[in-house]
């Protein structure tokens, strides 16, 4: 073992220094020589070069990144939040929920194009009131509702609406065919079926599902999204969706869902 | 001298079973994301089979190949018999268990994230846990492999290591190493995600990790390959290995450098600087050195054979080959596709080309070429050879073995070429359907349907090679003598102890890891403000 590793060895010299040599030689051309050829603006020496080229984190030139015109959603969802509401939350939130029921409807079933919140997914109705509050979305008649919530109120309300049992909404159409978009996107613009998110397939954090919702505030919606008038969506995802999408794809995707049945299931199960 | 032969068949039926199925789900892949076929109105189903396919083509088929290969080896190179046979089938069933565990979730559609697992998406913890138990029994299989070699060294203390198991040593070694990313990720980054111990993972970090095994596990899949190109390939059409050295100098070089590269799969990933890609991108440019030095010692060794059959001037020799072989041919396939493979994989490794071919059809025709191509080709020969003498039967059907063989070659080439092509054209990966009817796609239709016809083409061998395998189960037993490696031209009477052990060659791989990934991987592990939320497959 002491031959093997030994100076005297030539086998050991020779590795050595071929990996030696070569390391440094390329570790000197991708952490020096390179950053060189490639200077950034706010490029000051030879220490930064290298903190650069081995990945450290910096400002950017620009230094920080201009503030948005609008708020920007500071609800954090995981797949986790909200999953084990109890009792007396459940109970509280029936209390609350009263002041909701002249346009969410006294069970949850809207009359009047507003969502139906009976059963919808807790991390959603969640969500969705954080932002209302601090006017990440915004609605003349949701958002005087919402300024006044609680942490706590909200947390009650999303168990409650989440408990209530799916029922089918006062506004059901005539069942009609699949459309194209909503069963399978469009690929080449980048969007992924529907229910890659809202349910059939997957189900992601934040998104709700959609069966029996009213279709004219499902196509106000995908509307709003496309022009950027609601922006609460964190990774710009139904922006993006909505604004690739033509206007009859819209109004295919917003009548389908109005159509179908919504699952008499509770959400939590 | 084969004596567990009952074990070392075990893991071929096991490993050439799997393969089947395998093999069918990515056939079934190929046509139904092909204009044959409608779209799929679930793609879960696709990221199913694919998960499936890559699972057990990646971690199950070869692994079993190179620990059944392996133990022929050690008991025929070693001619003694194998040290440690209960160990040795507990690691078989480790893998029947761990193969089985993943598969569940898997065919349920618990855990559609792909074998390469795509942190933050996290799947059913029995998935990761079925794969954790397949690499523990395979370093069983490590661990015996050093064993028995140790105590054949201790009863020939200054004799040179047989070349086949100094090569599968290596091999081991190899593997043991880099199996060692893979564990730290799933171990520390996704199994405690996974069973709601957390639910952020540094899905960056996890990726590095995943790096370091990787690249190098493909040179693991590859060396059963390469010890079958020097130790079985002379011998089979009758020639001698032209160098003992150079064979050992390629496997000792393996060992040392196809470890420090892997982040050249990382190319596209923020989190991993410039400079570092660039250092693994110079280090990747070595892995050509012990492949060129195959290529070299190979021809050679096969023109040797060539003029002992009466081959005479500059071509003839080729002529005078034995190409009614099915080894013979089988190397000759496997050289083409590692040709061509190979020099795809020189784009890739450069950092600026890559990013024009990075996650395009381009890569998965790139991989399927090496692996399925000149890898798997290789594992053909190796059962055709050892076959009698693991059955004691003969197999009786060359024409059948030739024919298996230019199917593959051939299914290989048509199925892989216009996946190079459309993924120039800017073929994503990793997709479940494309929208043919679309003008900017709808040239890419007539390629993509080709690569469907050699995806069927590739079925009919696979099913082919069952076939020969099992139906010489049930041939009249013979005696097929005993199996022996090729002879070199010069055989080894004195080796250097540099090149009869690993000390040296070892302590290079694990040092260069250090130099390579020790700081992107300590940058990652001390910033606290790189983990994601886990996206859980199939959760709400």
């Amino acid at each position: 073992m002491n031959e093997l590793f030994s100076f005297r060895n030539p086998y050991f010299v020779a590795a050595v220094s071929v990996a030696v040599v070569y390391f440094i030689v390329s570790a000197v051309v991708g952490l020096i020589v390179l950053p060189y050829a490639q200077a950034q603006p706010n490029f000051t020496g030879l220490w930064d070069a290298i903190c650069s080229a081995a990945g450290l984190p910096r400002p950017t030139p620009s230094g920080e990144a201009p503030p948005l015109p609008f708020k920007v959603s500071n609800a954090v969802l995981t797949s986790t939040t909200m999953a084990h509401p109890n009792q007396q939350s459940i109970g509280r939130g029936a209390t609350l929920a009263q002041r909701c029921a002249i346009c969410h409807g006294p069970t949850g079933i809207s009359r009047a194009d507003s969502p139906n919140l009976a059963g919808q997914y807790a991390s959603v109705i969640y969500k969705e009131l954080l932002d209302f509050r601090s006017g990440a979305r915004t609605n003349a008649v949701m958002t005087p509702f919402a300024k006044n919530l609680s942490d706590q109120d909200i947390v009650d309300l999303a168990a409650y609406y989440a408990y209530l049992p799916r029922l089918p909404a006062y506004h059901p159409e005539m069942r009609i065919p699949l459309p194209r978009i909503v069963i399978y996107g469009a690929p080449l613009r980048g969007i992924a079926p529907c229910g890659a998110c809202h349910g059939s397939l997957d189900n992601k954090a934040g998104a709700p599902w959609l069966e029996g919702q009213s279709a004219v505030y499902m196509r106000a919606q995908l509307e709003a999204f496309a022009s950027s008038e609601r922006h609460n969506d964190i990774n710009e995802q139904m922006r993006n969706i909505a604004r690739t999408m033509t206007p009859e794809e819209i109004d295919q995707a917003a009548k389908y869902y109005a159509s179908q049945p919504p699952e008499i299931v509770k959400a939590m199960q | 001298m084969l004596v567990n032969r009952k074990l070392i068949l075990a893991h071929f039926w096991l490993a050439f079973a799997a393969f089947g199925v395998a093999l069918v789900l990515g056939a079934w892949q190929m046509f139904i994301r092909s204009p044959l076929h409608n779209w799929l109105t679930d793609p879960e189903w696709y990221y199913r089979s694919l998960t499936a396919h890559g699972t057990i083509m990646g971690y199950v088929f070869p692994t079993l190949v190179a620990m059944g290969f392996g133990y022929a080896i050690s008991e025929s190179a070693l001619e003694q018999p194998l040290i440690g046979v209960r160990w040795a089938w507990s690691g078989w069933w480790l893998i029947v268990i761990g193969a089985v565990m993943a598969m569940i979730p898997v065919a349920l559609g618990h855990a559609s994230v792909l074998y390469t697992f795509y942190p933050p998406l996290i799947g059913n913890p029995f998935y990761y846990i079925g794969v954790v138990l397949v690499v523990v029994g395979s370093w069983i299989w490590v661990a015996l492999m050093s064993i028995n070699l140790r105590a054949w060294k201790q009863l020939h203390p200054d004799a040179p290591v047989p070349f086949a198991m100094f090569a599968n040593v290596a091999g081991s070694y190899l593997w043991a190493w880099t199996a060692v990313g893979a564990a730290l990720e799933l171990l520390f980054q996704i199994i405690p995600v996974a069973v709601g111990l957390k639910t952020t993972i540094d899905a960056g970090l996890a990726r590095v990790y995943f790096s370091w095994t990787l690249h190098a596990i493909v040179y693991f899949w590859l060396i059963p390959s390469y010890i079958a190109y020097y130790a079985i390939v002379p011998r089979a059409i009758g020639g001698r290995l032209y160098s003992d050295t150079m064979g050992r100098l390629a496997f000792i070089l393996f060992l040392v450098v196809a470890m420090p590269i892997g982040i050249h799969h990382t190319f596209a990933d923020p989190q991993v600087g410039a400079g570092f890609k660039f250092i693994h991108s110079a280090f990747t440019a070595l892995v050509a050195v012990p492949t060129l030095l195959t290529i070299l010692t190979i021809c050679a060794s096969v023109e040797i054979a060539g003029r002992l059959r009466g081959g005479r001037g500059l071509f003839g020799w080729i002529k005078a080959l034995p190409w009614d072989n099915p080894i013979m041919l089988a190397v000759a396939f496997s050289f083409i596709l590692l040709g061509f493979g190979g020099a795809g994989g020189l784009i890739n490794m450069t950092y600026q080309l890559d990013a024009s071919v990075h996650n395009t059809q381009w890569i998965t025709g790139h991989f399927h070429l090496i692996f399925g191509g000149a890898i798997v080709i290789m594992y053909f020969a190796i059962a055709y050879d050892l076959w009698p003498h693991l059955t004691g039967r003969a197999l009786p059907d060359l024409r059948l073995m030739r024919i298996q063989l230019w199917l593959w070659f051939i299914g290989m080439l048509v199925t892989t070429f216009p996946w190079h092509w459309v993924g120039i054209l800017g073929m994503p990966r990793r997709m479940a359907y494309y929208d043919f009817t679309n003008p900017a796609l709808a040239p890419q239709a007539i390629p993509v349907i080709l690569s469907v016809i050699g995806a069927l083409i590739l079925l009919a061998s696979g099913i082919l090679f069952l076939f020969i395998l099992a139906r010489a189960q049930v041939q009249p037993a013979t005696e097929a003598g005993l199996y022996r490696f090729s002879e070199a031209v010069h055989p080894p009477v004195a080796v250097p102890a540099a090149l009869n052990s690993y000390g040296i060659w070892v302590a290079l791989m694990i040092g260069l890891t250090l130099t390579n990934y020790g700081y992107p991987i300590a940058a990652l592990l001390a910033r606290h403000d790189t983990s994601v939320p886990a996206v859980y497959v199939g959760a709400q």
